[in-house]
């Protein structure tokens, strides 16, 4: 349990030590979306009745940047270790591959929800809603930034380089995201689309999570949490297996 | 007593290439043991399997008693491993480094350990300092305390003293020979012979995956190196044949031969005298590892 706890702490450490760079260059990036977006749109778009638009995009770029930088923070991690080498450090000792895949998942969790909380606390002055129902938040946070922590850590080591993990996150994370409603309602889409985002993992978890701002989304709270934790423990399960068998890390 | 380390039977291979082809190998505790052989003989292909970095095909490794697989926890506490590659994490300082490292086997307070590990790695004024900082000979000798951190009884040395200075090269050693005096039992690889043979006590060779020599270093010594008789004479002599046949050289005055006894020496001084030869210069050369090592991969 120790080389657990050891292995999480660094990977919180690792990313707090460089705070500029993986706090609050999201939150200012989310920030500067919901300044413009806001701006230009507010007056133009009511997504839900009573529900203005730039409270309506709020919890989307919470959700959003939960997202990315859940994924960002496993799969730099050990990319960075890999090809550098100190991935040797965490190999050698006795720390099982469910420890190793915990304690990577939960830091990335952790700085997905300090981005988010972030994004959330900048973004007070601008609009002004109640928490309908902060249960979903928690539970989407958990299980959307665990989903898109385990696709970090297949990437991270997945990816012989940085180029790899680049096209991963620019050609695989980055459309889902943008494509999943965080910036518009599905039901402003013609009927293909909006059948087409259905099967858009990301599109359940910022739907779910915004649920938990409103009370009101595209779909059941239930089902988009069905489909998130099914995603999640799919991916967990491939995750587990990779690191179990050692793949592309013990040869 | 178990043995530091056991390897039976163990083989691996990477798409073609035949990186370790039926490694057996035993190793006592308390041993120094050199693991030599040319690059791509599967030196670093074995540690790796022992430390868990790479997963043999067949057969199987303990280290203290301990299945490197099924018991893999207590084998890891029980070895440390000096990687080959100088790897640093540029996040932290050494300090940290170090504590990290602890952690990672179990051991919450380790800093009258790790501060000791420091000093005698003369690492004390850069405890503080980020891994970036330091140079190669600092990273290396960092890389040796993190494999120290947990105390682990066996301590494997893949080739520590790479591209370091004759200075912490003899540091490094002084400190290691402490470290099998107190009881630890050392594996080390390495390019510089002069240290297997110097340091090791005993030495096993490995050649295309497979162990080709296994013995004591003053076994090996003698069983495979000869003494050489370097002599410089006042004019060329034409040789008898039996002479010539001893003679690994001759280049005008100066000869070479080949002895394994030295009740032979008289009979070749006393050889060349009757052939005409007139002495201006002698020298014996003593065996060494680089004879053994050249001898013994020439043979397989």
């Amino acid at each position: 349990m120790q080389g657990f706890n050891t292995l999480l702490y660094k990977e919180c450490l690792r990313f707090w030590k460089v705070g500029f760079q993986t706090v609050l260059s999201p939150v200012l990036t989310a920030v500067l979306y919901l300044l413009i977006f806001g701006h230009v749109l507010e007056d133009h778009v009511q997504p839900y009745p009573g529900v203005n638009y730039t409270a309506f995009l709020v919890p989307g770029l919470v959700m959003m940047t939960v997202l990315q930088n859940a994924f960002a923070n496993s799969s730099s991690s050990l990319i960075q270790s890999k090809i550098t080498g100190n991935i040797v450090f965490v190999l050698l000792p006795p720390i099982s591959y469910r420890e190793f895949y915990s304690a990577y998942v939960i830091a990335a969790v952790l700085r997905g929800a300090m981005c988010g909380l972030g994004v959330l606390l900048v973004s007070l002055p601008f609009v002004s809603f109640n928490i309908a129902e902060p249960v979903w938040i928690v539970a989407f946070t958990l299980l959307g930034g665990a989903f898109l922590a385990s696709l970090g850590v297949i990437a991270g080591i997945w990816a012989d380089k940085f180029d790899q993990l680049a096209a991963f996150q620019n050609f695989l994370i980055m459309p889902l995201t943008m494509l999943s409603g965080v910036f518009y309602s599905i039901h402003s889409l013609p009927a293909f689309w909006q059948g087409v985002s259905h099967f858009n993992p990301f599109f359940f978890m910022i739907d779910g999570f915004r649920y938990g701002f409103f009370g009101v989304s595209d779909v059941s709270p239930w089902t988009s949490i069905g489909v998130v934790t099914v995603c999640f423990v799919v991916l967990a399960v491939i995750t587990l297996q990779m690191l179990a068998r050692g793949y592309k890390l013990r040869a | 007593m178990s043995p530091a380390i056991r390897i039976a039977g163990v083989t691996k291979r990477f798409r073609s290439l035949q990186a370790l082809a039926g490694v057996d190998l035993e190793i006592a505790q308390g041993e120094f043991f050199g693991l030599l052989g040319p690059n791509g003989a599967g030196k670093t292909t074995l540690i790796s399997s022992l430390a868990g970095l790479a997963r043999p095909d067949s057969g199987t490794l303990e280290v203290m008693g301990h299945d490197v697989v099924r018991d893999y926890r207590a084998a890891r506490m029980a070895l440390g491993v000096v990687p080959q590659e100088l790897v640093f994490d540029p996040f932290f300082t050494v300090r940290e480094m170090l504590v990290l490292q602890s952690g990672y086997f179990g051991l919450k307070k380790n800093d009258a350990w790790i501060d000791e590990i420091l000093h005698h790695l003369d690492l004390t004024s850069k405890a503080n300092a980020n891994m970036r900082m330091l140079s190669g000979g600092m990273k290396r000798r960092a890389l040796v305390a993190q494999a120290l951190v947990h105390r682990p009884p066996v301590i494997v040395l893949d080739e520590p003293t790479a591209g370091v200075d004759v200075e912490l090269r003899q540091g490094l050693w002084h400190f290691i020979r402490k470290l099998n005096q107190d009881g630890h039992t050392i594996v080390l690889t390495t390019h510089y012979l002069e240290e297997a043979e110097t340091l090791c006590g005993r030495i096993a060779m490995l050649k295309a995956g497979r162990i080709v020599a296994l013995d004591t270093t003053a076994n090996l010594l003698q069983r495979f190196a000869s003494h050489a008789l370097k002599v410089k004479l006042a004019a060329p002599v034409v040789l008898p044949a039996a002479l010539a046949a001893k003679a690994t050289r001759q280049e005008g005055t100066e000869l070479e031969f080949g002895f394994d006894r030295f009740d032979e020496l008289a009979e070749l001084l006393a050889g060349i005298k009757s052939a005409g030869g007139t002495l201006v210069d002698m020298a014996l050369g003593t065996p060494d590892m680089e004879q053994v090592f050249v001898g013994i991969m020439n043979q397989n």
